[in-house]
């Protein structure tokens, strides 16, 4: 049975809408529902003129307001009604296919991950192809995806001491999740590869954050010839719509 | 006319802030923004300049601005004050809550922020590019320019365009300080993780602010807040706001400040209202605080009472003719220029 939706205060300036606390695609189908109900009641509803911010978790919708100008109690009520009306998002977002490059220097701790898991690190880089990853949301820094679906065979706990600096555009793994890092920043996830795509451009004002909580992302290899060539392109400005390949998964 | 300030020394914590990048945390971008807004406006308020206008935010010490093109008139909030060495070889001191017009070839050393945050405002605003609707700095999102980055020598900020019409500059007798008193939180939103004990617990000690703090966030350092059990220390992460006070499984709360990420791992005991988060910006290391809870009602009349309060103190402003100025409007009010042209043939 279905959870019925929680209304949480986030201090005086955000409610949150938990449908569970679980990363599990039924959970974050309802978010995305209710993310999608919000954006069409923000269109029509004056009440809902002090919302500033919507932010898609794995099991949440956080709405952020005005906490001048809002109602703050009258708000949250309504969009309690708003979650446990909305119907669960039936349709994944955009589907992407993203090139990675697994050259050594780009993918550190595959040969370590490959061994830990009793598999060649041939064997891990097909898992890896094969599975099609779910954005649930994004976090930790500007454009970073925390994307679902690593196979069980390949998940492992974060490293035991996180990185000083992972370099940008790393592809990383850990436990279920998988990700880009955006940025040199540190981090504890395990590096499997690169990809050229820019995941946060400030060149589309609109929408710098390339993927969107609800897409899905397959991988493919690439060599590093093609790596380099795509990343050369790509600051040139080729479009990110290169890589998408349906606008519902 | 449209001043220029750059950068002699950049300082340290020395930032451009405007009220923030709204409407992009679900990028996973930060609001960002001043940490004490009414203080920064204030600074604004001083020069006549609408209240969002971009201003420096000061919270280390260093900083040193040469005025390329001007003039430009200044004014500081906060406890801080600053010198200014005039291109003559003169040298005045800028006292904080007085507006003072600088011309081309001025240095202005800027003291340290001693209540951990203070705001130079400047007329017409600072007017670097904004990136995604907003002169806030974040540093790590790759923001071109000098928002992404800590300044450095020879940045360049350009000054937005004001008139000259008055001599007469702008002080305040009473300086605005934010409130004093517990810090006011709402309980949750994952206070269930917790027993009402710890939640007393919260609520009852005094809290230390530590010296680990930059803009992301700031930790206290008090008697551990215990989870109801060791699983309780980590959630699936969910949203997060300025204001909420993290508890990881150290118990060492970690209250998020304006540049915190937009969602987190560890339960929030409870978060910070909306009228107490300027006061946030002034918890130097060893500086005790304490928490009270209160509803949303309370909150609410809390934040609009704050409000009322910077309006009373907006009106305590009042122009002043700085020393060896010429008071023209005497002058003309005495008609003694008009009579000088008058008898000009």
């Amino acid at each position: 049975m279905k959870t019925a939706p929680r209304l949480l205060a986030l201090g005086d300036s955000a409610w949150t809408l938990e449908f569970g606390n679980a990363i599990d695609p039924a959970i974050n189908a309802r978010v995305m529902g209710l993310a999608d109900q919000l954006a069409l009641a923000r269109g029509t509803e004056a009440l809902l003129s002090s919302v500033t911010d919507v932010v898609p978790t794995f099991r949440s919708l956080t709405v952020h307001y005005n906490p001048v100008e809002a109602n703050a109690a009258v708000l949250g009520e309504r969009l309690l009604v708003l979650a446990r009306q909305a119907c669960p998002a039936t349709q994944p977002g955009r589907l992407w296919h993203l090139p990675v490059c697994f050259d050594a220097d780009f993918a550190p701790d595959l040969p370590g991950l490959a061994e830990a898991k009793g598999l060649s690190p041939g064997d891990a880089i097909e898992r890896l192809l094969d599975a099609r990853f779910r954005v649930y949301m994004l976090g930790f820094q500007p454009g970073f995806p925390y994307m679902g679906g690593v196979p069980s065979e390949l998940q492992m706990p974060r490293l035991p001491v996180p990185r000083q600096k992972v370099p940008a555009q790393s592809v990383a793994v850990a436990g279920a999740m998988c990700s880009v890092y955006p940025w040199e920043s540190p981090g504890g996830w395990h590096l499997v590869g690169r990809t050229p795509v820019v995941l946060f451009d400030l060149r589309y004002a609109d929408h710098p954050a390339m993927l969107g909580a609800g897409d899905e992302v397959r991988w493919y290899a690439v060599d590093r010839q093609t790596h380099d060539a795509l990343a050369a392109e790509i600051a040139q400005g080729l479009p990110r719509e290169t890589f998408l390949k349906a606008l519902h998964g | 006319m449209s001043g220029l300030l750059d950068i002699v020394q950049p300082g340290i914590a020395t930032t451009v802030q405007d009220s923030g990048r709204v409407g992009h945390r679900h990028h996973g971008m930060p609001l960002s923004g001043w940490l004490d807004g009414p203080l920064a406006q204030a600074a604004n308020a001083l020069l006549g300049n609408p209240l969002d206008h971009a201003v420096l935010e000061l919270r280390g010490m260093g900083t040193v601005l040469r005025v390329k093109a001007g003039p430009v008139r200044v004014a500081l909030t906060g406890r801080i004050s600053a010198t200014c060495l005039r291109t003559d070889g003169g040298r005045s001191t800028l006292p904080a809550w007085h507006s003072a017009t600088l011309q081309e070839g001025d240095r202005l050393h800027l003291g340290s922020a001693d209540s951990g945050s203070a705001y130079l405002a400047v007329a017409g605003g600072l007017l670097v590019p904004p990136q995604l609707g907003s002169r806030s700095s974040y540093w790590r999102a790759g923001l071109p320019g000098v928002l992404g980055r800590a300044l450095r020598p020879g940045d360049e900020l350009p000054c937005g365009a004001w008139t000259l019409t008055d001599p007469r500059e702008w002080r305040c007798r009473t300086p605005w300080t934010a409130g004093d008193g517990p810090v006011r939180v709402l309980l949750g939103p994952q206070h269930d993780h917790f027993s009402v004990e710890t939640i007393a617990q919260l609520l009852s000690q005094d809290w230390e602010a530590t010296a680990a703090q930059d803009r992301m966030g700031l930790r206290l350092l008090g008697e551990p807040l215990r989870h109801i059990h060791a699983a309780a220390a980590d959630i699936v992460s969910d949203g997060v706001a300025p204001g909420a006070i993290q508890v990881p499984a150290s118990g060492q709360p970690m209250v998020l400040l304006a540049d915190g990420q937009t969602v987190g791992g560890y339960p929030k005991i409870a978060t910070v209202i909306s009228a107490d988060l300027p006061r946030l910006a002034h918890l130097r290391p060893g500086t005790r605080v304490r928490f009270e809870s209160v509803n949303l009602e309370t909150a609410h009349r809390a934040l609009l009472s704050e409000r009322d309060r910077w309006q009373r103190w907006l009106t305590t402003l009042e122009t002043y003719l700085p020393p060896g100025t010429v008071d023209e409007t005497a002058l003309y009010g005495a008609n003694l220029i008009s009579g000088v042209l008058h008898a000009t043939p």
